[in-house]
């Protein structure tokens, strides 16, 4: 794998990709493969390198143009269709499956789609491959003798009651620049009312506001925040600094997010995106399950907590509409910004 | 199809093809009833749960200081997506103003009242498409709001696939019942024809009784006409026997005054040409008034046969009065007619018809047997509970091919020119004897010269 800047990147293909805003992109496999796919995604590269780096081995003759962008960028580069891209890897729910509502993804059917569980598929368009959790960073140096909150209502009591030590040091998603970050919100606003106290509660100790997990995890480490909340457990789990945090499921509910892949219409090879898809679901699934990944977010998950997963569905929809988001944004804005 | 219903045919095809056809006909019927009622159901409960997504947006729409707050509620797609993978489109609009939603969303022109669906191509799918209508008013006066909640028809349109099927295999099943009961109705049908034509064709050929096997109430006047044709053929039957009685009968005494008259006139003739005219006259006579008794004697066992008086009756005392009786017409031909052996045989039977069918034998006999010829008469066991009586002559014996066609009624042998004979007497003995369970045997002995022998079951 050649892992290419995000400065280089924006130099080498801005005229071509007009307007498209990429944060980071990645070139797999043989530089005189015959076939090439170009995957629109918002998961980071080292995130989904191993899935892909499986199937450029198994294909042999396949390159893959890999671009992250924001999942806001996804869904208007596919909306707008800006550029031909393969497939579309999200982790914004909503926004995929309001991609393949509106006619924007192929159908594929196939043995490995076949074998999905049905709250992994929708509409044979969108498929769904890791379930990723919703999680509370906190950073163990920051919090020294308090005691560590398991669900919200303690994480509201713990807030309210260190002003001086939490004060500019509570990081979330900034839901109007984050689709991940906004289908939380709802999910989390949905599920109970304490999200809009908590929201309520960060909001009086000036909360920071992020684009990206990593961002969030990153300023854990370095010390800027004392809690994120609502990052995704994936990733820090999936990092090697982890003794500076810790990572926890609120024990009242715990948000699951479903990454989910599709075909765009625009696919320009169809053939092998419908291959990179099985490949991406025989890596993911087992006899009809999800492989369980082996951290500790796996094994907790199984004590106690409550975990929803986000269905799949036209519901999704919902937050979409113009009218409800607007005053979810306004809601939430005039919670968190005081 | 005309031809074919006004063909006579088989009744049982025809009753099997009506009920094919009509089989195959209620079958398709079901089918497309089943289907179309499926069809609807299922058409209704998408159309039920559009509706109460578009009335849960409806509900959801508030008017606060006077403008219009539409806050979709979670479920209100949520519930879409419960049945089957359905893309969902959905369209705001107030007063004709498109507010949120999916603009390209065809929107009813004219609708009354404040719900109506519609089906209709959206995106490149079929959708169906509920709308609800609620006034309202805000702060710029009244107007109308308009939710429209569509759904694409994949999920319907595979139910109805399945259920199509579904209607099919059951169409088929209903078909192939149809046509196995079809086939017993048929065969059931026509079981009282066929046993009628059974017990018909097992008859014997002079069984003239009524039908008495029951039958359906349909065919009764068949029957009851078959029975009244039996009936008259009867009665015109033993009409014409009677009549042919009664001319045999009538013919015979005028037939005896011509011969004695005739005996008298030879006497007187003294020419020898008019002598031998008026013996071959008599010679005629004597003919014609046998002719006529053997009528009689057909007609008799006929008449007789119908309803056999029996009584037992000794073969040799039967044997021994025939032969007394007809000693003085064989001596008139100078024949030699004698008793032979007579074992003491019994046998059941009418007394008037057994001597009838002896004397006819006899009389075949001394007919075929030349002047100074021989004649035995005597009874013996035939084994096996028969009891025989045996007519042999010295005869010239009958002609070598099967002597059994002599029996039929005014059939003659080929060697029998030149001698007067009607050709009744054997066909009156066989008759006889067939009446009584027997046979009448008909050979010819090793030294030349007939035998006949008169089979009967003994007692």
């Amino acid at each position: 794998m050649r892992r290419i800047g995000f400065a280089l990147c924006l130099i080498l293909f801005a005229g071509q990709v007009f307007a498209l805003q990429i944060e980071d992109r990645a070139q797999f496999g043989p530089d005189d493969a015959s076939q090439s796919l170009t995957i629109i995604s918002t998961a980071d590269i080292s995130f989904i390198s191993p899935l892909i780096e499986s199937f450029v081995a198994e294909t042999q003759d396949v390159s893959i143009d890999y671009i992250v962008a924001s999942s806001a960028e996804l869904m208007r580069a596919l909306e707008e269709e800006v550029q031909p891209f393969d497939i579309a890897i999200s982790s914004a729910m909503d926004l995929q499956v309001k991609l393949a509502n509106d006619g924007r993804a192929r159908t594929h059917r196939s043995d490995a789609t076949r074998a999905l569980p049905d709250w992994a598929i929708w509409n044979d368009m969108v498929f769904a491959f890791t379930q990723e959790p919703a999680a509370i960073v906190l950073s163990r140096a920051a919090f020294g003798e308090l005691p560590i909150p398991e669900n919200r209502q303690q994480l509201i009591t713990t807030l309210r009651n260190n002003p001086e030590v939490f004060r500019g040091r509570v990081g979330t998603y900034d839901v109007r620049d984050s689709g991940l970050g906004y289908l939380f919100a709802t999910q989390d606003a949905r599920s109970s009312e304490t999200y809009w106290r908590l929201t309520e509660v960060m909001g009086s100790l000036d909360a920071k506001l992020y684009c990206c997990s990593s961002d969030m995890i990153d300023e854990v480490v370095r010390g800027e925040l004392a809690i994120a909340y609502n990052v995704l457990g994936s990733y820090a789990e999936g990092r090697s600094d982890q003794s500076a945090f810790t990572t926890i499921l609120p024990s009242d509910f715990t948000t699951v997010m479903l990454r989910s892949a599709l075909i765009p219409q625009s696919s320009q090879n169809p053939a092998y995106s419908e291959q990179f898809i099985d490949h991406l679901l025989d890596q993911s699934f087992e006899g009809g399950a999800l492989r369980v990944p082996e951290n500790a977010l796996g094994t907790r998950a199984q004590d106690g907590v409550d975990l929803r997963p986000i269905e799949l569905g036209p519901a999704l929809l919902v937050y979409l509409d113009r009218f409800k988001n607007r005053s979810f944004i306004e809601e939430w804005e005039s919670a968190i910004l005081r | 199809m005309v031809s074919w219903f006004s063909n006579p045919g088989s009744i049982r095809q025809r009753l099997l093809g009506f009920l094919l056809v009509g089989a195959a006909a209620m079958a398709i019927l079901l089918y497309f009833i089943v289907r179309s009622v499926a069809g609807q159901l299922a058409q209704e409960s998408q159309d039920n749960i559009l509706t109460a997504s578009a009335y849960s947006v409806v509900d959801s729409t508030r008017v606060r200081s006077g403008e219009l707050i539409v806050d979709i509620p979670y479920f209100a797609f949520s519930m879409l997506g419960n049945l089957s993978d359905e893309r969902v489109f959905y369209s705001i609009r107030l007063g004709g103003e498109f507010l949120s939603g999916y603009e390209e969303l065809p929107s009813l022109e004219n609708i009354d009242g404040e719900l109506a669906f519609q089906s209709a191509e959206f995106l490149g799918q079929d959708v169906r498409i509920a709308t609800a209508r609620r006034p309202i008013s805000l702060s710029e006066g009244s107007s109308v709001l308009e939710v429209s909640i569509a759904q694409t028809r994949q999920g319907l349109s595979d139910t109805l696939a399945r259920i199509s099927g579904l209607a099919a295999a059951l169409g088929l099943v209903f078909f192939m019942v149809a046509a196995v009961l079809a086939t017993l109705i048929a065969n059931t049908t026509i079981r009282p024809i066929d046993r009628l034509t059974a017990s018909l064709s097992r008859r014997g050929p002079r069984d003239l009784r009524p039908v008495t096997t029951p039958v359906p109430v349909e065919m009764e006047p068949l029957v009851t006409s078959l029975n009244g044709f039996i009936g008259r053929l009867k009665t015109s039957l033993s009409r014409s026997e009677d009549f042919i009685a009664e001319a045999a009968h009538r013919l015979r005494t005028p037939l005896a005054l011509v011969r004695t008259q005739a005996d008298i006139t030879i006497r007187r003739m003294e020419r020898d040409e008019n002598r031998k005219a008026m013996r071959d006259m008599i010679t005629a006579i004597d003919e014609t008034s046998r002719t006529a008794g053997q009528l009689l004697d057909h007609a008799m066992v006929s008449l007789r046969a119908d309803d056999l008086e029996t009584e037992k009756i000794a073969l040799p005392v039967l044997v021994r009065d025939t032969v007394e009786r007809m000693t003085p017409t064989a001596e008139l031909k100078d024949l030699d007619l004698e008793i032979g052996t007579l074992a003491d045989m019994s046998v059941r039977g009418d007394l008037i018809l057994l001597q009838s069918a002896l004397e006819n034998v006899v009389d075949n006999a001394m007919k075929y047997t030349p002047i100074g010829g021989q004649i035995v008469v005597g009874v013996s066991e035939g084994g096996l509970g028969l009891a025989l009586i045996a007519v042999s002559d010295n005869g010239p014996g009958f002609p070598k091919p099967g002597a059994e066609p002599l029996t039929d009624r005014f059939a003659r042998g080929t060697n029998a020119e030149g001698i007067v004979g009607s050709g009744l007497g054997l066909t009156i003995a066989q008759d006889v004897l067939r009446v009584h369970g027997g046979a009448l045997n008909l050979t010819n002995t090793e030294g030349g010269g007939a035998c006949v022998e008169l089979v009967l079951p003994s007692v």
